[in-house]
């Protein structure tokens, strides 16, 4: 009982500290569309760990809080009660050279409040890094390139980009989702706050992080470690859905890209340039890595790594001079001609 | 005490030709003139790297701003950074001790005056070369252009493929040359400490400020030779072919984090622990009390050194290493906070029971406690690895070290310049003027630096140079930028304060502070060649004993 009591206390506290933060999650809690759309507050966790650390969090702020007002009223106390009086000048006060007891006391009290503090965060390292993949988890690589994320589906033989899509995890029957982290040119660093912390993308070394997200939505976060001339446009947005919305998603996504002959001479101009050197398209010679894979671009709302919206506009802009849209960024500027160039956005847009 | 003046002939006393003025400071190997040298510069080049980020806070006023593009962003801020630890904090620094170790010791000069030569123009010369990279980063292909790859340059955005050109060259060179320089510094600093303190300065009646002098020095020793390490084989990727961190040849990135953070902890010491030393030696006199806790205050600071020494890699709990790596590094981080607590209980243990005397060096002495204490509680956050997944590669972790820096080491810094500027140049500082800069500097701090933990919280990482509208962000970068313009006028007062009192100020005498080391019992500025006769000591405070015949600290020693 008094256990529970504890952490109601601790929870009420917790609710305090993060108020300012928490109605501001609120505006974001529905979206301008139907599909609710999440901030990016460390506070509103929707997942396991990031649960985890929000409950850590609140046990280190509360504690540091406590250390903050009693050293704060100590100096604050000897501040006002001993600065110079007029009725002192010129005398001295005792000269006092320290205490054995005293520093004695301040070295233990601090050792405990460490020890204390580290035991509860090693079991959150423990319980997160360490956590058992369970059989029914999605797997997931996402490979950090210079300003985009490509996420491959192993098991599913999927390939997209920057919009990431996993089921919704049922605490009760959990489908999470482990990604392994791999890095194409510089480091990167993953993070989606309410989902989980950040883990790095390096080269050479192959990491790992796992999700639960317990509510549907879009979920953003963005790269965190500077990786270059537009780290800053390097947006990330995971798409938790319903998991019959999930197995829809995965079932468009493995059909062929290209149905529709009709766009043929934009397809042409595709494969004539150099377009095709660096992106796939699904059932076409088109095999380029070098950037996203394209099959289904017009599943994703957004493009260049969320820099704008998935619109013919856009599009048009960003194949015509991506410098507009995102200047640093890998993407030449292709210069078509203006015919060219609606053919082949014209078949961009038919790569449903 | 040894007040009495030697008259040392200086062949013509009228006014010389500025050109044997300024050979004089060019060719010196005193070590006050070096001191000063080193101030000056690293005062003008805190002015560079403040404007450095005024230019990023302008660009980060509003979501999609167009200030600047992201390439001069990028720029801004590796520069900011780079001159700011290195050219600044550590040369002001070391100005400092160069030019109040041996008078506080009572010697006459830095053990080897050549070689602090040497150390103060190699360190020169690196900055003047991370500069010149404006002008001829490109080298041969024209247009120059300033590194871009983050203070710390993780691999392997440092490799030629991610940085052709020559700009990082010049941040590596420079980093090369002025670790050497900072080398010899520190070897200067131990060799005076050990060897030169004047009869009866037992290591354990030394003042705190030497003592702490000491231990930084020690630790310039092991950590900036890692990083000069570091460099040499960054040289050898690019150029001879190596691949120690050139992962497209199976170099390793991580190896690269691990050499730079084994330096780039302990540094945060390196920078911190001469703040402690002003704080040591500034608290007590306007307290008027000896220091609280001597000997531990010592204790602790050995301690702090020790530990830190195996604290790196908490700047590296994102890079995925196993946990129990990441606890270890959980456990010796909050570890460190146990004798830098220590150290704070003892400098209020200092004022308690005393008389405190609300001067300018006391005010930002407070300030600097005060900010500590939070630099240290949300240090204390981050060293919670899990935590720090959340709050590393943020806003957060940019407030947290800027409430270090600025919070902490500025302030005191600003402490420092206040109490012993009378003593290097014979006059006071305005007492007026420092009151507003006090002030002023608060305000803007605070504003800047509070704020900023905020968007950390709510998801903005660092090193953008531009940002989504609608996630919260905006107002507080804007409440963040204005409060970087306040700082900026408070510097100006600053500047003000120091030119135009070093002409109208106020005469200062030996001793205008009351205090009781015994660089206060020679002229202000002092002679050549320190003291006339080399004094003695008997205590920890030969001026009080001096002053307190009747009472001296000898008597309890």
């Amino acid at each position: 009982m008094s256990a529970r009591r504890t952490k109601s206390i601790l929870s009420r506290g917790w609710q305090i500290v993060v108020l300012p933060f928490w109605s501001t999650s609120a505006l974001w809690a529905v979206g301008p569309d139907d599909t609710p759309s999440h901030g990016t507050n460390i506070f509103a966790p929707a997942s396991t760990p990031a649960k985890s650390i929000a409950d850590l969090s609140v046990f280190v702020l509360v504690i540091t809080g406590i250390i903050f007002v009693v050293v704060f009223a100590l100096l604050f106390y000897s501040v006002v009660k001993f600065r110079e009086r007029v009725i002192d000048a010129g005398r001295e006060p005792a000269q006092v050279y320290g205490s054995t007891q005293i520093e004695f006391a301040w070295t233990i009290i601090p050792t405990l409040i460490v020890v204390v503090l580290f035991l509860a965060t090693a079991r959150v390292i423990h319980a997160l890094q360490d956590a058992p993949e369970p059989a029914g988890a999605v797997e997931v690589t996402a490979i950090g390139h210079q300003y985009w994320w490509e996420f491959r589906y192993p098991k599913l033989g999927i390939v997209t980009a920057n919009e990431l899509h996993i089921p919704v995890s049922n605490p009760s029957h959990p489908t999470p989702t482990f990604l392994q982290l791999l890095s194409a040119d510089t480091d990167h660093s993953f993070w989606v706050p309410e989902l989980a912390g950040k883990t790095d993308l390096i080269p050479n070394h192959p990491n790992r992080m796992w999700v639960d997200p317990q509510r549907t939505g879009v979920f953003l976060g963005q790269c965190a470690q500077y990786c270059g001339t537009q780290h800053a446009k390097m947006l990330l947005r995971i798409s938790v859905d319903r998991p019959e919305d999930f197995a829809s998603w995965v079932r468009a996504q493995e059909r062929p890209g290209v149905e529709n002959a009709g766009a043929i001479p934009g397809r042409r101009v595709f494969e004539r340039n150099a377009c095709m050197n660096c992106h796939a398209v699904g059932g076409t010679p088109a095999d380029g890595r070098f950037g996203p894979d394209l099959t289904h671009l017009m599943s994703r709302t957004t493009i260049a790594a969320g820099a704008a919206e998935n619109t013919r506009d856009n599009l048009r802009l960003w194949i015509q001079n991506p410098s507009a849209i995102k200047p640093g960024s890998l993407m030449p500027a292709m210069k078509l001609s203006d015919a060219d160039l609606d053919a082949v956005v014209s078949y961009m847009e038919t790569l449903h | 005490m040894s007040s009495n003046v030697i008259t040392v002939s200086v062949g013509q006393t009228d006014a010389k030709p500025w050109v044997d003025e300024l050979h004089q400071w060019l060719a010196t190997v005193d070590h006050k003139r070096l001191g000063i040298l080193y101030i000056v510069s690293a005062l003008m080049f805190l002015v560079i790297g403040g404007v450095e980020a005024l230019i990023i806070r302008i660009q980060l006023m509003h979501s999609h701003n167009n200030f600047v593009s992201p390439e001069v962003f990028n720029r801004m801020f590796t520069m900011h950074g780079t001159t700011m630890i290195f050219f600044v904090a550590m040369p002001v620094l070391f100005g400092f001790a160069n030019y109040l170790v041996p008078l506080m010791i009572g010697a006459r000069d830095m053990a080897f005056p050549r070689l602090n030569a040497f150390s103060f123009w190699l360190s020169f010369l690196g900055a003047l070369l991370l500069y010149f990279s404006f002008l001829g980063g490109s080298g041969l292909y024209g247009a120059g252009n300033a590194p871009d790859v983050g203070w710390w340059s993780y691999a392997p955005l440092g490799a030629r493929a991610f940085s052709p050109g020559h700009s990082s060259d010049y941040w590596t060179l420079s980093l090369l040359v002025s670790g050497f320089g900072s080398i010899g510094t520190a070897i200067n600093i131990i060799a005076t400490i050990l060897c030169l303190r004047c009869p009866g300065m037992k290591l354990n009646r030394m003042p705190l400020f030497a003592w702490l002098n000491l231990v930084m020095a020690g630790m310039v020793l092991i950590a900036i030779t890692p990083l000069s390490a570091a460099q040499i084989m960054l040289l050898i990727d690019r150029y001879l072919g190596g691949h120690f961190f050139d992962t497209q040849a199976g170099g390793s990135a991580v190896l690269w984090m691990h050499f730079f953070w084994i330096f780039g902890h302990p540094e945060v010491y390196v920078l911190i622990i001469p703040c402690f030393a002003f704080m040591s030696e500034i608290i007590p006199v306007f307290s008027r009390k000896p220091i609280f806790g001597y000997p531990v205050m010592v204790a602790a600071t050995v301690s702090i050194a020790f530990v830190s020494m195996s604290v790196w890699a908490h700047h590296m709990f994102t890079i995925g290493m196993n946990s129990y790596a990441n606890s270890f590094f959980t456990l010796t981080t909050m570890a460190v906070g146990v004798p830098t607590g220590i150290k704070i209980f003892n400098w209020i243990g200092t004022m308690w029971g005393g008389r405190i005397q609300f001067k300018t060096p006391m005010l930002f002495s407070i300030g600097f406690l005060f900010q500590f204490l939070i630099a240290g509680l949300t240090g204390i956050m981050m060293a919670a690895s899990p935590f720090d997944w959340q709050l590393s590669l943020s806003y957060f972790v940019v407030a947290h070290f800027h409430y270090v820096i600025v919070g902490g080491i500025l302030f005191a810094l600003f402490a420092a310049f206040y109490y012993w500027y009378p003593k290097m140049t014979g006059r006071m500082l305005s007492e007026s003027f420092g009151k507003w800069h006090f002030w002023l500097f608060l305000t803007g701090f605070h504003l800047t630096f509070d704020v900023m933990h905020v968007p950390g919280i709510l998801g903005m990482p660092r090193r953008i140079y531009t940002y989504e509208a609608g996630r919260g962000w905006d107002t507080l970068n804007f409440i963040i930028s204005i409060g970087a313009f306040i700082q900026a006028v408070a510097i100006l007062v600053f500047v003000a304060n120091l030119i135009i009192s070093y002409f109208k100020g106020v005469p200062a005498d030996n001793d205008p502070w009351d205090a009781w080391t015994l660089e206060w019992s020679i002229p202000s500025p002092p002679p050549a060649y320190n003291f006339a006769t080399i004094p003695t000591v008997a205590s920890r405070r030969p001026l009080w004993d001096h002053k307190h015949p009747e009472d001296p600290d000898s008597r309890y020693e």
